[in-house]
C-alpha cells in the first residue's frame, strides 16, 4: 500500500530525515517511535504533504501512485487521513459543514454522488457513536473551544467520516486521560479492516496496548534504527531511548 | 501557497461586465442650473422640487470633496459626466408587457427576474438602470396592504405630501459634499411607505444597474416605516467594464417611527476595476437612519465586494428612547481596490441601544478601512453599544486600517469596542487540505466563516448570492 | 498689556532667546524651524490631531501677568519615599540641586552637550521639528534639559529624577535627550509640579535612542501641577533587541497633552506602555500614542486606564502602525474609562494600521462605570459605601500601577492614588 524509500526531507537548512525505508501493507499496523526531535512528526507530516518540509531525496508511493507530486487535498482524496497532534481551530465553520464540504469533495473524486442533506446526516449520527461524541460538539465552530480530549474524539469521527486507507496518527494520545485514550482507541480498533492500515506515531507505549501494532520501528536521527514485533515497545518502555541511542552509537 | 492560484483568481473576470444596448436618452455632460432644470422638467417635477435641487447645487457649489477617507483617486472633472440618462422608452410602463424586452433580459441576465409569475419566493423589485427606475414588481399585491412601493419619480407625483415632508429630514441637503450633488441631480430611485403597523409580507429589493458610459448615476431611496410597522429591503448593484471610473453618488434615507423595524440589506457589487486598477466604480454612497420613535430600530447589514472606491457609512441617529441601530457589514477589497466604510452610531435618546459588527478582508493590493463612530450624548441615559471590527489580510501587499471614534458624554453609558487583525492561517488551510478540500474551497470555507457573524444577517437568497460573491473575489489570493 | 503663554502672532510666537540660539551648528534647523512654525502656525479646533483638546486657544487665553511664585520651594515635598535615586530639581528654568556626578555616564546640560557637538546626531532627528507646532515651538524656545548618556554595558543602579517645578506664573520650555548605549540600563523619572500663584505652560521635549539589546525605563509624572498647561512629547527609537517600558501617570494639572511615540526600529524589541489618568475638577488630560512597528519580530503593548469625575476630560489616541516589512508583529493595546460624574466626558479613538499581513494585533476600549453589583456586594459585608466605591475604583486602576517596576514608585502611586480615590469628594 504505501512504499517509502530512502526518504530524506529537510525544514529551512534543518536536516531531519535522513533516508527512511518503510513498507506498508493493507491490513498491517506499523508504530513509529522515538525520541523528542527524532522526526517522527515530521515523517507524518512528509507523509500529508506539509509543504514547510521539503523533500531533498528519496520516493513514496500510495496505491501504485507517486504521493509526493500530489497536494494534500489530493493525498486525502486518494486515501491518506492523518489525525494532527494539534487539531486547528477555525471560527465559524461548524464540523458538520466542513464534514459536509470534505466528505463530497472525497466522493466525488472516487466517482461517487455527493450525499445528500438527509443521508449526509445518517451517515454523521452513525460515526458519531462510533467515537462518542456529541451533536452539540459537531454544530459549534471547529475544534475552537474544545478540550484536548474532544479535539481527538473529533480528529477519530472525521477518521471514521472520510474512510480512507491510510490513517496517519499523530501522537493521538498525547494529552489525553485513559477513558479518553480508550475512547479514541476503540474507535481506531473499530474502523479497521483487512484493506486498511494505520501508522501509529507516537512517543509513548501507552497507546500501543489499544491500538496493537503488527510492526514497531524506532526512529533516531531521521532514520529507523531499530525494527521488530510488539515486543519492542515494550522493551522500549522497559529500557528508555538511550538504550537505542547507545545501540547505535555502539 | 502557490502563486499560480492566487494569478488564476486575481484574474478572474468580473462576472457583470457586459454591457447591453439600450437606447439612451441622455444630457449633454456637465453641470449647472440648466443641467437640473433639464433634469427636473424630464420628470415633470413640482417647482418645490426644482427649487430643492437648486438650492442644493448652490450649497455644494460652495463645498469642498472631502480628503479625509483614507483613499486616493486622481480629482473627478465633475463636468465631464452625463447627469442624466435614461433607458429610452415611450412612457413608464404601466404593466411589464411594456417594458422593452432588451431591459428584461438585462435583469435575467443578472438574475433578477421581473416577471412576477415566476417568483416563488415573494420579492417584489424596483430595477434601477443608469438612475431611472424601469420595473416595480408587486406593486397591487402591496398596495393591498396600503404599502406604497415605486419608483422615487413616481411618489413624486403620486405621494409629493410625503416625498416632500421626508426627503432631506435624515440626510439634510448640505450634510456632504456628495450628499448635497446627489440632491441637485438626482434621477430617480425607490421610495416606501409602510402604514401603521403593517408588517410587510415580502422583501422590498432595488436592483440597480449602470449601463450607459460617462453617465454618473445618482439615485435616491426613501424609505418611511411608520409606527409599529416592519420592513426588510434588499439593493443590489452591478455596472458593466468599462476603462473609464464612473461615479455613483446615492442617498438612502431611512425614517422609523414608533415601535417600527427597518433592515436594510445591501449585496453591493459595482465594478471594481480590472486587476491593474483601471476602471471601476467610485462608490461614494451617504446612507442614514434615523430613530424618530421611541423603541425603533434599524440594521443595515452590507456586503462590500465592488467598486474601485468605496466611501460608505450607514448610521443611525438613535433619537428615539430605547431605540436601537445594528451595522453588519463584510467589505472585501482586491487588486487595487479602496474602501473606506464603517458607521455612526449616534445616541441621543435615553436607553439606545447600538451593535457594529465588521469584518474587513483585504487582499491584493488594497487597502480597507473601518471607520466609525459611537457618540453617546449627554442626555443618552443607559446608552449601550458593542463594537466589533475585524481585518483578515491575505498577502503582504494590502493594508488594513481601523479608525474608531469613541465619545461618551453620559457616565451611565456603557461601551466596548474590540478590534482585531490577523491573516489565514496557513495551518487552517493545510488542515481543510487533510481533509481531501482542495485550497480554493477551503479558503472559501474560511472565509465564510470569519463573515458568518454578518452573512447570518442576510435574507436566505441574499446570503447565499453573497457567500458566492465572496468566494469569487478571493478564493486562492491567499499569498 | 498682558503676556500671553503663546503668542500666535507669526512674526513672534512667543519664541525669544531659546538655546539654540547660542549653538552655531543648529543654526539652520532654528531658521527652518521658525520658518516652519510662522507658515503652519498653531493647531486649531479643526486639526484631528488636536480634535479634542483646544491647546491653542487656552494657551491664547492664559495670561502670565501679574502671578507671583513663592520664591520657597520646599524640594523634600516631592520626593518619593525610600527611593535611592539621583535627584535634579529645576524651578523654573532653574537648576536648584548640584549636577549628579555618576561613575561613567554624563549627565550635563543639553545646551553645553550640543555646544560640544555631544548628541548632535541625535539631537531633533528622532523628534522632527516639524512634526508638530508644538514640538517646533519647544525646539525653538527650549531653554534647559539635560543631555544623558548611559554608555554601552553600563547598567544605572540608581534612577534619575528630574523635577520640574513652576512658581508662580511662567512659560518654560525644556528638553532632553536620552542615549542608552548598547546593552546600557537606564531609569529616568521626570515630575511636574507646581506652586503660587497662577498658571503655567510647560512644554517638554524627551527624545530617546536606546540601542541594541538595551533597556530605558521612563516615568512622567504628574501630580502637584494645579493650573498647569502642560505639553509633554515623549518620542524613543528603538534598536533590535531592545526593550522600554513607559509610565504616565496624571493625577493633575488644567489641561495636560501627552504625546508618547516608540519606534521600534529593530528586530526583537519589546515595548510596553502603561498610563493612568486620574481626572476630577475641570482637568483636561489627553494622551496620544503612537507605536511604530517598522521591522519584524517586534512585542508591543499598551494599557492606559482613566478615571474622569467633575467636569474633567479624558481624551486617549492610541495608534499602532505596523509596516510593510514588520512581519511576525505582535501588537496590543487596551484602553478602559469609567466616567464618575454627569458631567465628565471621554473621547477615545484606538486606531490599527497595518500593512504587513503575518501579524497579530488587536485593540480594545470600554467605557463604562463603577459596577453596581459589585458595589452592593461589598456593602452587604458592611463597608460602607465610600470604602467600598474606592476599593472598586482602586482596583480597576490598580492594573496599571501593579506593572511598575521600581518597588518605592510602585508604593508611592499605590499611596498617591489611593488617597484620592478615598476622599468622598472624588
Amino acid at each position: 500500500m504505501l512504499s517509502i524509500k530512502n526518504l530524506c526531507a529537510k525544514i529551512g537548512d534543518n536536516q531531519i530525515l535522513n533516508g527512511i525505508d518503510l513498507e506498508v501493507k493493507p491490513g498491517e499496523i506499523h508504530a513509529i517511535m522515538g525520541p523528542n526531535g527524532s522526526g517522527k512528526s515530521t515523517l507524518a507530516s512528509v507523509l500529508a504533504g506539509r509543504e514547510e518540509f521539503e523533500v531533498t531525496d528519496g520516493s513514496v508511493e500510495f496505491l501504485g501512485k507517486d504521493l509526493l507530486a500530489m497536494s494534500p487535498d489530493e493525498r486525502a482524496r486518494e486515501g491518506i487521513f492523518m489525525a494532527f497532534q494539534y487539531p486547528v481551530e477555525i471560527p465559524g465553520v461548524s464540523t458538520v459543514n466542513f464534514m459536509k464540504t470534505a466528505v463530497n469533495q472525497v466522493r466525488t473524486h472516487r466517482g461517487l454522488p455527493a450525499l445528500d442533506a438527509v443521508s449526509f446526516l445518517s451517515l454523521m449520527k452513525e460515526k458519531m457513536k462510533l467515537v462518542d461524541i456529541d451533536q452539540s460538539l459537531l454544530n459549534r465552530s471547529l475544534n475552537e473551544g474544545f478540550s484536548g480530549g474532544e479535539k481527538k474524539r473529533n480528529e477519530i469521527f472525521q477518521l471514521a467520516m472520510l474512510d480512507p486507507r491510510l490513517a496517519i496518527l499523530d501522537e493521538t494520545d498525547s494529552g489525553l486521560d485513559i477513558d479518553a485514550l480508550r475512547i479514541v482507541a476503540d474507535g481506531v480498533n473499530k474502523l479497521m479492516t483487512k484493506d486498511k492500515s494505520i501508522i501509529v506515531v507516537t512517543h509513548y507505549q501507552r497507546l500501543l496496548e489499544y491500538i496493537v501494532p503488527d510492526f514497531v520501528h524506532v526512529l533516531y536521527k531521521g532514520k529507523i534504527v531499530k525494527s521488530g514485533g510488539k515486543e519492542l515497545a515494550l522493551e522500549l518502555e522497559a529500557k528508555g531511548y538511550d538504550w537505542v541511542k547507545d545501540s547505535v552509537a555502539a | 501557497m502557490s502563486k499560480d492560484i492566487i494569478e488564476e483568481f486575481t484574474s478572474r473576470e468580473y462576472e457583470h461586465g457586459w454591457t447591453t444596448n439600450i437606447e439612451v436618452d441622455a444630457a449633454p455632460k456637465g453641470l449647472n442650473e440648466e443641467i437640473i432644470r433639464f433634469i427636473s422638467a424630464k420628470k415633470n417635477e413640482p417647482e418645490w422640487l426644482l427649487e430643492w435641487r437648486l438650492k442644493a447645487y448652490r450649497q455644494w457649489t460652495r463645498m469642498k470633496e472631502p480628503t479625509w477617507p483614507n483613499v486616493k483617486y486622481p480629482p473627478i472633472d465633475y463636468q465631464d459626466i452625463i447627469y442624466y440618462a435614461a433607458p429610452k422608452q415611450k412612457a413608464r410602463p404601466e404593466s411589464l408587457e411594456d417594458v422593452d424586452p432588451e431591459l428584461l433580459k438585462t435583469f435575467e441576465k443578472l438574475g433578477i427576474s421581473l416577471v412576477e409569475q415566476k417568483r416563488l419566493t415573494g420579492v417584489a423589485v424596483d430595477a434601477v438602470i443608469d438612475s431611472v427606475s424601469v420595473a416595480t414588481t408587486f406593486k397591487e399585491t402591496l398596495a393591498e396592504l396600503g404599502i406604497i412601493f415605486c419608483s422615487f419619480s413616481e411618489a413624486v407625483q403620486k405621494h409629493p405630501d410625503l416625498v416632500r415632508k421626508y426627503m432631506g429630514s435624515v440626510v439634510p441637503v448640505n450634510d456632504n459634499y456628495f450628499a448635497a450633488l446627489n440632491s441637485a441631480v438626482f434621477t430617480d430611485g425607490s421610495f416606501c411607505y409602510i402604514p401603521k403597523g403593517v408588517r410587510c409580507p415580502m422583501e422590498l429589493s432595488t436592483y440597480f444597474r449602470i449601463n450607459a458610459a460617462n453617465t454618473g448615476q445618482f439615485e435616491r431611496t426613501l424609505i418611511i416605516a411608520d409606527e409599529g410597522s416592519y420592513v426588510s429591503y434588499l439593493e443590489g448593484c452591478t455596472a458593466p467594464m468599462r476603462d473609464e471610473h464612473q461615479l455613483h453618488a446615492a442617498v438612502v434615507e431611512i425614517y422609523a417611527m414608533k415601535n417600527a423595524h427597518v433592515k436594510y440589506s445591501t449585496v453591493q457589487n459595482w465594478y471594481p476595476g480590472d486587476k491593474e486598477g483601471k476602471g471601476g466604480i467610485y462608490n461614494f454612497v451617504t446612507k442614514r437612519g434615523l430613530c424618530a420613535g421611541e423603541h425603533s430600530k434599524i440594521s443595515w447589514t452590507q456586503v462590500e465586494t465592488g467598486s474601485a472606491i468605496t466611501w460608505k457609512y450607514p448610521s443611525c441617529i438613535l433619537k428615539g428612547d430605547y431605540s436601537s441601530g445594528e451595522f453588519y457589514s463584510v467589505a472585501v477589497t482586491n487588486n487595487y481596490q479602496q474602501a473606506d466604510t464603517g458607521t455612526k452610531m449616534i445616541h441621543i435618546g435615553k436607553g439606545t441601544r447600538s451593535r457594529i459588527v465588521s469584518k474587513g478582508i483585504s487582499a491584493g493590493h488594497s487597502q480597507n478601512s473601518y471607520r466609525g463612530q459611537v457618540h453617546v450624548l449627554k442626555r443618552a441615559e443607559g446608552a449601550r453599544n458593542f463594537s466589533q471590527c475585524d481585518s483578515l489580510l491575505m498577502g503582504d501587499k494590502c493594508g488594513a486600517h481601523t479608525f474608531p471614534y469613541i465619545d461618551v458624554e453620559n457616565n451611565t453609558a456603557h461601551i466596548e469596542h474590540e478590534a482585531t487583525t490577523s491573516k489565514i492561517g496557513e495551518d487552517q488551510i493545510f488542515y481543510c487540505q487533510q481533509r481531501g478540500i482542495d485550497e480554493e474551497s477551503a479558503v472559501a470555507l474560511i472565509v465564510n466563516g470569519y463573515a458568518r457573524e454578518v452573512l447570518k444577517q442576510l435574507p436566505m437568497e441574499f446570503a447565499v448570492e453573497a457567500q458566492k460573491l465572496l468566494a469569487l473575489t478571493l478564493e486562492g489570493s491567499v499569498g | 498689556m498682558t503676556t500671553n503663554a503663546i503668542d500666535t502672532n507669526p512674526t513672534l510666537l512667543g519664541v525669544s532667546s531659546g538655546a539654540i540660539d547660542s549653538i552655531p551648528s543648529l543654526a539652520t534647523l532654528r531658521d527652518e524651524t521658525f520658518r516652519h512654525l510662522q507658515e503652519v502656525g498653531f493647531p486649531g479646533p479643526k486639526n484631528e490631531e488636536y480634535k479634542y483638546t483646544p491647546l491653542t486657544r487656552a494657551l491664547e487665553k492664559l495670561s502670565l501677568d501679574d502671578q507671583e511664585g513663592t520664591g520657597t520651594v520646599n524640594l523634600a515635598d516631592y520626593a518619593i519615599p525610600d527611593l535611592d535615586a539621583t535627584v535634579v530639581a529645576f524651578v523654573n528654568e532653574k537648576c536648584v540641586t548640584s549636577l549628579p556626578e555618576t561613575e561613567g555616564l554624563i549627565v550635563k546640560p543639553l545646551q553645553e552637550a550640543l555646544s560640544e557637538g555631544k548628541g548632535i546626531n541625535h539631537f531633533a532627528k528622532i523628534v522632527d521639528a516639524q512634526s508638530d507646532a508644538f514640538v517646533a515651538w519647544n525646539t525653538l524656545a527650549w531653554t534647559y534639559g539635560f543631555y544623558i548618556e548611559v554608555p554601552a554595558g553600563k547598567t544605572l543602579t540608581k534612577p534619575l529624577v528630574i523635577l520640574h517645578v513652576s512658581d508662580g506664573a511662567v512659560r518654560k520650555a525644556a528638553r532632553n535627550l536620552i542615549v542608552v548605549g548598547r546593552n546600557a540600563q537606564c531609569t529616568v523619572i521626570q515630575m511636574f509640579a507646581s506652586t503660587g500663584k497662577g498658571a503655567s505652560y510647560v512644554n517638554v521635549v524627551t527624545e530617546g535612542f536606546v540601542d541594541e539589546n538595551a533597556r530605558l525605563d521612563l516615568y512622567a509624572i504628574q501630580a502637584d501641577m494645579p493650573g498647569q498647561i502642560q505639553f509633554n512629547q515623549t518620542r524613543v527609537l528603538q534598536k533590535d533587541n531592545s526593550r522600554v517600558n513607559s509610565y504616565a501617570f496624571t493625577l493633575g494639572g488644567k489641561l495636560v497633552r501627552n504625546n508618547l511615540a516608540l519606534a521600534l526600529d529593530g528586530q526583537g524589541c519589546e515595548s510596553h506602555m502603561y498610563g493612568l489618568y486620574l481626572l476630577n475638577g475641570d482637568t483636561h488630560a489627553d494622551n496620544h500614542t503612537v507605536v511604530d512597528h517598522i521591522k519584524p519580530n517586534s512585542f508591543s503593548n499598551e494599557l492606559y486606564k482613566g478615571i474622569m469625575d467633575d467636569t474633567s476630560r479624558g481624551v486617549f489616541n492610541g495608534k499602532i502602525y505596523v509596516r510593510p516589512n514588520a512581519q511576525k508583529t505582535n501588537a496590543f493595546q487596551s484602553n478602559r474609562n469609567i466616567l464618575l460624574s454627569t458631567d465628565a466626558k471621554v473621547n477615545t479613538k484606538p486606531q490599527l494600521e497595518i500593512w504587513a499581513d503575518d501579524v497579530k494585533c488587536s485593540h480594545g476600549c470600554t467605557t463604562g462605570q463603577i459596577d453596581e453589583d459589585a458595589l452592593f456586594y461589598l456593602m452587604a459585608r458592611g463597608i460602607p459605601r465610600s470604602t467600598a466605591r474606592a476599593m472598586l475604583l482602586y482596583a480597576f486602576a490598580g492594573e496599571t500601577i501593579d506593572a511598575v517596576s521600581l518597588p518605592p514608585v510602585q508604593q508611592y502611586l499605590a499611596q498617591r492614588v489611593s488617597q484620592r480615590l478615598q476622599r468622598n469628594d472624588f
